[in-house]
């Protein structure tokens, strides 16, 4: 095939680019400028080369806050992706029911971010929190504000609360499009429950789940608003996430030459595992699509 | 192996049925002996899938039983029966390879490794894959991965029977025959009782000892090849068994005589008085062409050589009728009369064979 080759194409682009400059790669580029820079105030900058991103490497801060991250997205995906597809195991398959669990179920998806950190903070509180209160009463010591272990605990419940749903409907999805053929034969074939599970459900719900997780570990890396509602980052730096420190460096001590180069290594941390989900992911559809 | 007893059975998917419509599989009351090897044959929609998962367990009948050997297993699961069961359609384990695919069922049952080993090589070789037992069985063709079906449902050796439901569907011609050369050996060496369900006649009547007929959720004739083109016991099977099918049409029936169109003919047999809608049917076989003024006036539409013999279709009172010239027959255009041969004669009533009263005549 002949292609016509017309320069003047390239202005068909430029809409997009136009587009793309304006919300991601001037921003971008601002926070790089910020990143290479010192200033003592008054507007007033000068290079400062690699300086920051040097420090910041050697910040236990920054080391810390990455390892709370880590150990955050690590604990709600080991909960969130078994618990999601515990769940659509066993969601009724069709009729009246399995349409008011899919509505039930989406409920906690609809809920803006702050929303769900102001519910859970009310919930945990030891005074009037139906949660806080009840476990106070039957003699557990729960108190997120003082107590860094129940500050986890609510920070996870919570997010558990709000996206196991998610797992669970992409997994759902998944099992639905598995046909009844499968199931017949495993039952001819006398297959226990869990031979069922491992050999045709799971990998049928692979590419499923490979989303699910990819969106999860997203999500969760970058996750502000509802610890922060709920526990300010604390008690101390116990729920100090990521962002949470970003904003307190860039915001609250108006450090913008570390936090800049701090918010480019984050980005940059994100982009590989996405990339390396991508991969994978892509893969194992090839494999599917042979 | 077991000997198979239906028993009142019927099934509707329809939760409360109210008429008889509502039943995919009509009151079934039938023995499947042991060790036989059934071809159940029928249009689509008759309901042959919804008999073969009742026998399998994989569907409960609204009502009846199922008897392997006299003992009732109607409310016994799919594992309790031990049978097995290939679908139209191939189910492989995709994460499994080949080897595992086929060791599958055994290693359920616990079966030693031993003899798991030995007993996958031989069905790879039935199955033309012993060279593909380590491949992964995900990314294989759709006619690849229905031998591994096929290998799967073929593993086990004490099966109570052995379900085939349209098998072959995906399967290229060649390789059809073969397995199914494969299959009867198997009956031949193990005598499992095997229903094998499918679309083409060709099929039902080169594998099977017995045919089955379904026909509108009814078993309308179970009999071996020659009986069904002999004797069809309703008019659906001597339409659907047989290329092209009976001829069906309407007549009058006195005694040994029969009054088609106005023209008398002879039949093999005498009859009692028959009320109701009265046809006789004649298989292509059985009509020879004739010039002259005996048997019935027809005019000629076309003429098909297929090979072996000459298919001619002709109008018979506006009719259409099918009928078997020999291959090096001469067939004029001046030939406008049809014989039917008595032998070849059955009367039907509303669509079922009538027996005759008497050998006699
Ligand atoms: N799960 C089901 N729910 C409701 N109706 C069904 C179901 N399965 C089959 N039927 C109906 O029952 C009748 C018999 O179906 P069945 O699948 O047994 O036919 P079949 O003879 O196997 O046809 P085919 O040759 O197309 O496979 C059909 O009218 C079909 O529409
Ligand atoms: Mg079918």
């Amino acid at each position: 095939m002949n292609k016509t080759v017309n320069q003047k194409a390239w202005f068909l682009v430029l809409p997009v680019l136009l587009l793309v400059a304006f919300s991601a790669v001037i921003p971008l580029m601002t926070v790089v400028n910020y990143s290479v820079q010192d200033t003592f105030g008054q507007n007033k900058f000068f290079w400062a080369g690699l300086e920051w991103f040097r420090d910041m490497l050697q910040s236990q801060r920054m080391w810390d806050a990455l390892g709370r991250q880590v150990l955050f997205s690590a604990i709600i995906l080991a909960i969130e992706v078994p618990l999601g597809i515990f769940v659509a195991l066993n969601m009724p398959k069709k009729g009246f029911w399995a349409s008011v669990c899919l509505v039930l179920m989406s409920l906690p998806l609809l809920i803006p971010w702050n929303v769900v950190g102001t519910i859970w903070q009310i919930f945990g509180r030891v005074d009037i929190g139906l949660l806080g209160y009840t476990l106070t009463k039957l003699g557990i010591a729960y108190n997120y504000t003082q107590d860094s272990f129940a500050a986890w605990v609510t920070v996870i419940a919570m997010d558990v609360w709000h996206w196991t749903s998610l797992v669970a409907l992409l997994a759902y999805a998944g099992l639905q499009s598995i046909p009844n053929a499968y199931y017949q034969a495993a039952k001819i074939d006398q297959a226990s429950r869990w031979n069922v599970f491992r050999f045709i459900e799971l990998p049928k719900m692979m590419g499923v789940l490979m989303i699910a997780i990819l969106l999860r570990f997203m999500d969760s890396f970058m996750i502000y608003t509802e610890p922060f509602v709920v526990t300010g980052g604390g008690p101390g730096n116990a729920t100090t996430f990521l962002s949470i420190d970003l904003v307190k460096m860039a915001l609250g001590q108006f450090d913008l030459g570390p936090a800049a180069a701090f918010s480019l290594m984050y980005f940059l941390v994100i982009l590989l595992i996405s990339w390396v989900f991508y991969t994978v992911m892509t893969n194992i559809d090839k494999r599917d699509g042979l | 192996m077991a000997k198979i007893t239906l028993d009142n059975l019927a099934h509707s998917y329809v939760k409360n049925p109210k008429s008889e419509d509502d039943f995919a599989l009509k009151e079934l009351n039938n023995d499947w002996t042991d060790g036989e090897a059934y071809a159940l044959l029928g249009a689509s929609g008759c309901g042959k899938s919804t008999l073969l998962n009742i026998i399998s367990g994989l569907l409960q009948p609204s009502q009846g039983r199922i008897l392997f050997n006299g003992q009732d297993v109607t409310n016994q699961p799919t594992a309790e029966r031990n049978i097995a069961q290939v679908f139209q359609f191939p189910v492989v384990y995709d994460t499994m390879t080949v080897h595992d695919n086929l060791a599958f069922p055994l290693r359920n049952r616990g079966a030693e490794p031993a003899y798991i080993a030995a007993r996958v090589q031989q069905i790879a070789k039935m199955i033309g894959m012993e060279d593909m037992l380590t491949k992964k069985a995900r990314g294989l063709t759709a006619d690849i991965k229905q031998k591994i079906s096929l290998g799967r449902g073929m593993v086990r050796e004490d099966v109570n029977a052995l379900l085939f439901d349209e098998p072959l569907t995906v399967i290229d011609p060649h390789m059809k025959w073969e397995l199914r050369t494969q299959l009867k050996s198997l009956h031949h060496e193990f005598g499992h009782t095997m229903i094998y369900v499918t679309h083409d006649q060709t099929e039902a009547l080169t594998f099977a000892d017995k045919v089955v007929v379904m026909y509108d959720g009814r078993v309308v004739q179970i009999g071996t090849p020659q009986e069904l083109f002999e004797r069809p016991a309703h008019t659906f099977v001597g339409y659907f068994i047989g290329s092209p099918g009976m001829n069906v049409i309407d007549a009058q029936i006195n005694g040994a005589l029969a009054l088609v169109a106005g023209v008398q003919m002879d039949l093999a047999a005498g009859y009692a008085p028959l009320d109701g809608k009265v046809q006789i049917g004649v298989r292509p076989e059985f009509i020879h062409l004739g010039t002259g003024s005996a048997g019935l006036p027809v005019q000629i539409r076309r003429v098909e050589d297929v090979g072996r013999h000459k298919i001619v279709r002709a109008s018979l009172n506006g009719q259409e009728i099918n009928l078997i010239a020999a291959e090096g027959a001469e067939i004029s255009a001046d030939m406008n009369r049809v014989v039917f041969d008595p032998a070849g004669i059955n009367v039907y009533r509303n669509d079922w064979r009538v027996a005759p009263q008497d050998k006699a005549a």
